[in-house]
């Protein structure tokens, strides 16, 4: 078998720009009635990696966004914890230290996020820091400027390179959409990510506007489809950016299993990342609890 | 050929938008002679929702506004009312009042925003008071808002209730979510687009027209409204809503003024509508002869 690279993938189909519109749109004016939505919602928080990415983090703030990713609303017992949380290479010790052996994962973004302007040698030993602290995921980001002046071979190695270096570490390729400009360079980007050996293609690093647009992520997972169609292998899926509201994330969703089905709809292979998601769905898991509408007064903020 | 008249459709008011209900229902009030007024939007619970998220998110910056800033832009709703006066009384004969006393709301309803929009910058300093206390402490309470509050219009008026109950809350820094008088509608929507076109921020005051006995408990249980006012409400609906208004502890008020008079305006109106903070702050001594301060 030859080598894989680059030159030896499937060329990417162009996009129908307007008729993903279309079909986006179609996904939001499905009924969800109330039970569905209630185990939907459950769902949704299941697949949370709760983010905290700022320049002002501390560990103080790691370690009560670790307290709440296992204590969503204890007031309600019965709620999932979230799937991950997800933290930059320096506070994934403290992380570790909190969750210890917890089912809650711990990703890390790496590669110089969310910029990614770096040497290879710098974003190898980025990764290898995040897991050798004991990150189970690794976000990392592709470099845009690269992928859009054409240098194809430059991005896949990289991604390459970085798979290699995560090891036992599931890898989540960032393509970062927003910077893209196009549904065509977003599916390429796809191909690219994937052949290349990610476990998860994300959207976006949440720094850049437009993130996780339905559209986009409908591009993605068309990619994930074709490429399940080709090889019978499963690619996970984040949606990371932008879906603040439970209703968007039903949405997502509801896209999630008509496109890729059943298999996909756990944390396994679909997560969202979202910071202030988590607390929009406990109100609405509430809200369809006690029929009274909620207030961001009486649930945690971290 | 006689022309086929168009009857306006009145749409409600939230976020400084004028969108349809979502449910897309409508009723269409009728004045004395039977004759149909309008068309006006019938609002459901979900209106209701989306009326106290935009009232939560205008919360922050219209109450860290100057006050003075505030009493300009109350000021400016009158200045626009009055602009308007002849759709208002226009509308208020349509609705069965007689051409004089159509007349007389409209000007009391101008007289009485300008009226609180001159308390804005000053109920504070009436309201605050510094506090003697037996220690070594600047002992000080200030007012501030509630937060979003829900208004059930008083019924038998289109405009003065209206006017007289939202002026205060607004004056002193809250965001509004009104219901409308049910069977005379007409000139809370206007008064929207008065708001619209005066400078009040979108999301300050949101208007929503349709059955108070429909929407009402909804406004009443929402966790995210802080205070309820109600005025001269049946008895049954209105013990039905104190109950409704007890899972967070809502303020909760009725007034029995009528709105028509002069006098049924005053400070009360704003205070009922702010909570005191005392702040006890550390010093060596104040007041006192030997005082820096």
């Amino acid at each position: 078998m030859e080598p894989i690279s680059f030159l030896n993938i499937p060329t990417s189909p162009s996009i129908d720009k307007v008729g993903v519109e279309e079909r986006v749109a179609r996904f939001q004016t499905r009924s969800i009635k109330n039970e569905s939505k209630r185990q939907g919602l459950k769902m949704v928080l299941s697949m949370i990696d709760l983010t905290t990415l700022e320049g002002k983090d501390t560990p103080g703030k790691v370690k009560q966004m670790c307290y709440k990713a296992q204590h969503l609303h204890d007031l309600h017992p019965g709620l999932p914890t979230v799937a991950a949380v997800c933290v930059y290479p320096s506070m994934v010790a403290v992380a570790r230290k909190e969750l210890k052996n917890a089912s809650v994962k711990i990703a890390s973004v790496s590669t110089v996020f969310p910029a990614g302007q770096a040497p290879l040698e710098v974003k190898i030993t980025d990764t290898k820091f995040a897991v050798d602290a004991g990150a189970d995921e690794i976000d990392m980001v592709i470099s845009r400027g690269k992928f859009l002046s054409g240098e194809y071979n430059f991005v896949f190695d990289e991604i390459a390179a970085i798979k290699e270096a995560c090891g036992k570490a599931r890898l989540k390729v960032i393509l970062e959409t927003g910077e893209l400009a196009t549904l065509d360079n977003v599916r390429k980007a796809s191909d690219i990510a994937i052949y290349a050996g990610a476990d998860f293609i994300k959207t976006s690093t949440g720094k850049i506007q437009p993130a996780a647009t339905m559209q986009v992520t409908y591009t993605m997972l068309m990619a994930i489809r074709d490429y399940f169609d080709e090889t019978g292998i499963m690619i996970g899926m984040k949606p990371a950016g932008g879906i603040s509201t439970s209703k968007l994330a039903l949405h997502n969703l509801v896209m999630v299993k008509e496109i890729l089905g059943d298999a996909w709809l756990n944390n396994h292979w679909f997560r969202f990342g979202a910071s202030s998601l988590a607390n929009d769905v406990l109100m609405q898991i509430m809200k369809t609890e006690t029929g009274v509408y909620q207030s961001s007064d009486y649930f945690t903020i971290d | 050929m006689s022309r086929l008249e168009i009857l306006k459709t009145y749409k409600i008011y939230i976020g400084g938008q004028f969108p349809r209900t979502e449910s897309g229902r409508y009723y269409t009030p009728f004045d004395k002679k039977g004759k149909p007024l309008a068309n006006i939007c019938l609002s459901s619970r979900k209106d209701v929702r989306n009326a106290v998220v935009a009232a939560r998110k205008a919360f922050g910056s219209w109450s860290e506004r100057s006050a003075f800033n505030r009493g300009q832009i109350l000021y400016r709703i009158a200045e626009m009312l009055e602009g308007r006066r002849a759709q208002f009384i226009d509308e208020l004969i349509q609705q069965g009042l007689t051409k004089a006393n159509a007349e007389k709301e409209v000007n009391l309803s101008i007289d009485r925003i300008v009226y609180y929009a001159g308390w804005c910058d000053k109920f504070n300093q009436v309201l605050s008071s510094v506090n003697p206390v037996s220690s070594a402490h600047f002992n000080f309470s200030t007012c501030e808002p509630m937060g979003v509050v829900g208004i059930i219009s008083e019924q038998t008026s289109s405009l003065i209730g209206l006017v007289s109950m939202l002026m205060p809350a607004i004056c002193g820094g809250n965001t509004a979510v009104v219901l409308a008088s049910e069977k005379l509608p007409l000139c809370a929507v206007t008064f929207a687009e008065v708001l619209n076109s005066s400078d009040v921020p979108g999301g300050v005051v949101n208007i929503l027209t349709g059955s108070t006995s429909e929407m009402a408990p909804t406004l009443a249980s929402h966790m995210d409204v802080n205070a309820l006012i109600t005025s001269q409400l049946d008895d049954s609906l209105k013990k039905n809503l104190s109950v409704a208004a007890v899972d967070n502890l809502k303020r909760n008020y009725e007034f029995t003024a009528d709105w028509s008079k002069p006098e049924s305006q005053g400070l009360n109106y704003i205070s009922d509508l702010q909570e005191i903070k005392t702040t006890w702050h550390p010093i060596e001594n104040i007041g006192g002869a030997t005082s820096s301060y």
